[in-house]
């Protein structure tokens, strides 16, 4: 293969927020586990911003991102085309999900955590689990991997908070159903915005079912140099890049985890407010 | 003549209301003049004291005689002799307790300016000259260099030189580890370090950024790939915290993460920048070494208006170099010494408002030798501010412990290494550095860097 450095090798545009980008990186796609992430960085003035890996393929080289345009960084990445490079792009990092074992999986996605949840389905689905997948969008408009998930579930089921397409409600009253239907899974695996992931976790508390989730913080170097990704956990400090980011979902402190999320929301929206003047070619 | 002033050739420098609100260097260095009166004030000591107090051991009376006669070029040559990074440690060694300290001058005034020296030489140098290159015959064996700081730089360097392939693995997009995401620009420009690493580039050596060893490559996988040895110098990355009440508020940081978004990603320019770093008017910063003092000469420099240095101890034990502190209480800074958190307070939104302290006093000495602080009833007061830097020390990352298997370490987290050549418990694998030592000071790195490359040279011959 003659592809460059983290060149861009698909680019597809799973909805108006979401794009899904594969990109050449042999090392990282050779060790590569679902539930590991990679840095990355667009250009000499750019952020390390961390993203799960989605896909990865041993043989092309390709590793597969999903992401959302929630920043500057985010949106600046989602202008890139096939055949541009990213500079950096470094992993995998993270430890990746213990996933032998099981009998009967819920995997639940909301919105983007859709794409982090689904590469633990397959690989669930692949090892022999029964797998059911629920997944939660807005509206209709946003829902994504729907066929991807089919394929790799034996229940799938997509649920929007309107009601636009199939299930109306949220994620949680899914699969709170699907328990009380008699669904005796042995595990949970809820990915997805941490106020979900919170209320996912409360509601297995209560059914005494083990519960994993994906932590997401604010990271700057992914090896645990910085301690700027730091979560609770079970009364503990634990670093999210190196220690997770899979965490027990039953001892998270997801309320420090929602304060702590917005310790750079105003200086985000700066620059994000910079690079959409920019994309509009105004200058700053 | 000798110069028998007692007092070092002053070295020009910003000053102190000016340099606190930008990132150029503070101390400008001395011109041809300046450093060949300056070097006139060394007697040549037939017994060299200082060069005893250099952890590397520099012929220092020899370079300085160099600088005498106006042969800055020779003297530059000298003192690469015994030393890898003389426009680096020039800068930032610790003078004053290493070879200064010995300088029989230093007796009844201000000892020989050692340190401002080996600066002037090396920047010389940099502007003036062009480094022979030396003759290399290739060996033909391949050996891998695990970070790019100061230990492994020395390290490659010494080993391209001897005729090995070096390639150094890198974690981080740039070269240079400790020098270029911890020390700031304005005590050490990064177009120094980045001089260093070109310089080994064109002996060879090939630098993989972007490679987190024991995550995208394994030290096995190494030796699987046909390298014949490997140097590990991870350096001391992991922060440490305090573990009081409030360190996970906004606005806490470790000094890891706030000079790294300051000095690597360059957030002092944000947003033509990208990485934001957020502060309010008042910070402190917990700590009395020198990470802690770049934290605070940093964050009053971003705009903050009162910096306070928390630190338990009295100034006589502060760790950091003397320097450093003089040029942070010159810049403004406050200094809250025998002063100790006990919790840091924040707002019901999580965000910082204040720290909480207690006064100390000195005790015993400990361990160390240094003076135990303990603590002084009911002397609890608050300092109102937005945020807390935690400078209180690193370990080294467990990372390469945890995914070598074989590699012996203490309990603290360092690789048990042999101090004369760095060589571990498995065969082929050397460490040196702040992963061995904790973390420790440039010079100690590279001298350890330079000992593995003899080492590994010898055991691949
Ligand atoms: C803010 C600050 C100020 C300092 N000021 C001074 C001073 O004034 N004078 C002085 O003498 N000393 C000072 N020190 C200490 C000095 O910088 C260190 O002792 C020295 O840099 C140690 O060198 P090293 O090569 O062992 O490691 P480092 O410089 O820490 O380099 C280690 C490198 O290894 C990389 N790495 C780590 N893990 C991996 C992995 N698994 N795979 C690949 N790469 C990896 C890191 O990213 C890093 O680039 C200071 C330190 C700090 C933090
Ligand atoms: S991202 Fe820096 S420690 Fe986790």
């Amino acid at each position: 293969m003659n592809f460059k450095r983290f060149e861009i090798i698909k680019k597809q545009v799973l909805n108006e927020q979401v794009t899904l980008l594969e990109v050449y990186a042999p090392k990282v796609a050779a060790k590569a586990e679902p539930g590991q992430f990679i840095i990355f960085r667009i250009d000499e003035k750019g952020e390390r911003i961390p993203l799960t890996i989605a896909d990865y393929n041993r043989q092309t080289g390709g590793v597969t991102i999903i992401f959302q345009q929630v920043g500057a960084t985010t949106m600046k990445l989602a202008d890139m085309n096939v055949g541009d490079c990213l500079l950096d792009f470094v992993g995998p990092l993270g430890t990746a999900s213990e996933l032998e074992g099981y009998k009967k999986v819920a995997v639940v996605g909301g919105g983007l955590g859709t794409a982090i949840a689904y590469p633990q389905a397959k690989k669930l689905f692949s090892l022999g689990s029964e797998v059911h997948i629920i997944t939660g969008f807005r509206n209709k408009e946003l829902i994504i991997l729907e066929d991807e998930c089919k394929k790799v579930s034996n229940r799938c089921v997509v649920a929007t908070d309107d009601g636009s397409n199939g299930t109306k409600g949220f994620v949680t009253d899914v699969l709170k159903s699907l328990i009380e239907e008699g669904n005796n899974y042995d595990l949970v695996i809820a990915i997805g915005p941490l106020v979900m992931m919170k209320f996912v976790s409360k509601l297995t508390k209560e059914y005494g079912i083990k519960t994993i989730v994906s932590m997401n913080p604010v990271m700057i170097d992914g090896t645990g140099m910085c301690g700027g990704c730091r979560i609770t956990v079970g009364g503990v400090t634990k670093f999210a890049c190196v220690d997770g980011p899979d965490f027990d979902g039953h001892l998270v402190d997801f309320d420090e985890a929602i304060m702590r999320s917005k310790v750079f929301n105003k200086m985000e929206q700066q620059a994000k407010e910079t690079h959409i003047c920019k994309r509009l070619g105004g200058t700053v | 003549m000798p110069n028998m002033s007692n007092e070092k050739t002053k070295m020009p420098q910003q000053a102190p209301d000016i340099r606190n609100k930008n990132f150029s260097e503070v101390a400008l260095g001395y011109d041809k003049k300046m450093a060949m009166e300056e070097a006139e004030r060394c007697l040549n000591c037939k017994n060299k004291p200082c060069m005893n107090g250099c952890p590397v051991n520099v012929k220092i009376p020899e370079f300085i005689d160099l600088v005498k006669k106006g042969d800055f070029e020779g003297a530059y040559y000298k003192i690469k002799e015994t030393s890898s990074l003389p426009a680096v440690c020039g800068r930032v060694c610790p003078q004053e307790s290493q070879c200064e300290k010995y300088c029989v001058r230093g007796i009844k005034g201000e000892s020989v300016a050692i340190g401002r020296l080996e600066r002037f030489v090396a920047d010389y140098f940099m502007e003036n000259c062009k480094e022979k290159q030396p003759e290399i015959v290739k060996k033909g064996k391949k050996v891998a260099v695990i970070g790019a700081g100061p230990a492994s730089l020395a390290c490659a360097g010494d080993l391209a030189k001897a005729g090995y392939d070096v390639t150094i693995f890198e974690a981080f997009h740039k070269a240079g580890g400790v020098l270029v995401y911890g020390i700031p620009e304005f005590r050490l420009p990064k177009n120094i370090v980045q001089a260093e690493i070109d310089k080994l580039k064109t002996l060879d050596v090939k630098i993989e950024l972007d490679t987190v060893v024991g995550k995208t490559i394994e030290i096995s996988e190494l030796f699987d790939d046909g390298f014949e040895a490997v140097f590990i110098g991870t350096g001391a990355g992991l922060p440490s915290f305090m573990n009081i009440k409030g360190e996970s508020l906004n606005g806490v940081y470790s000094a890891n993460e706030f000079l790294t978004r300051v000095n690597l990603m360059k957030a002092y320019k944000f947003p033509e920048y990208d990485t934001p770093v957020y502060l309010g008017k008042n910070v402190a910063v917990v700590g009395g070494g020198n990470v802690a003092m770049d934290a605070a000469r940093c964050a009053k420099r971003l705009g903050a208006e009162k910096v306070f240095i928390i630190y338990r101890r009295g100034e006589d034990e502060m760790p950091a170099r003397l320097e450093e502190i003089e040029h942070a209480k010159e810049e403004g800074i406050i200094f809250n010494l025998l002063t100790n958190p006990v919790e840091i307070v924040g707002d019901e939104n999580g965000w910082v408002t204040g720290i909480k302290c207690i006064k100390m006093q000195l005790g015993e000495p400990d361990k160390s030798g240094r003076r135990r602080p303990v603590p002084i009833k009911d002397s609890e007061f608050e300092i109102k501010l937005q945020n807390v830097i935690i400078a209180i020390g690193q370990t080294p990352n467990p990372l390469i412990k945890q995914t070598t298997k074989g590699l012996e370490t203490y309990e603290w987290g360092g690789i048990i290494a042999d101090e004369e050549t760095g060589r571990t418990s498995i065969d082929g694998v050397y460490a040196g550095g702040d992963a061995v030592t904790g973390a420790a000071t440039v010079i100690l790195a590279m001298g350890a860097g330079k000992k593995a490359a003899k080492a590994i040279d010898e055991y691949l011959s």
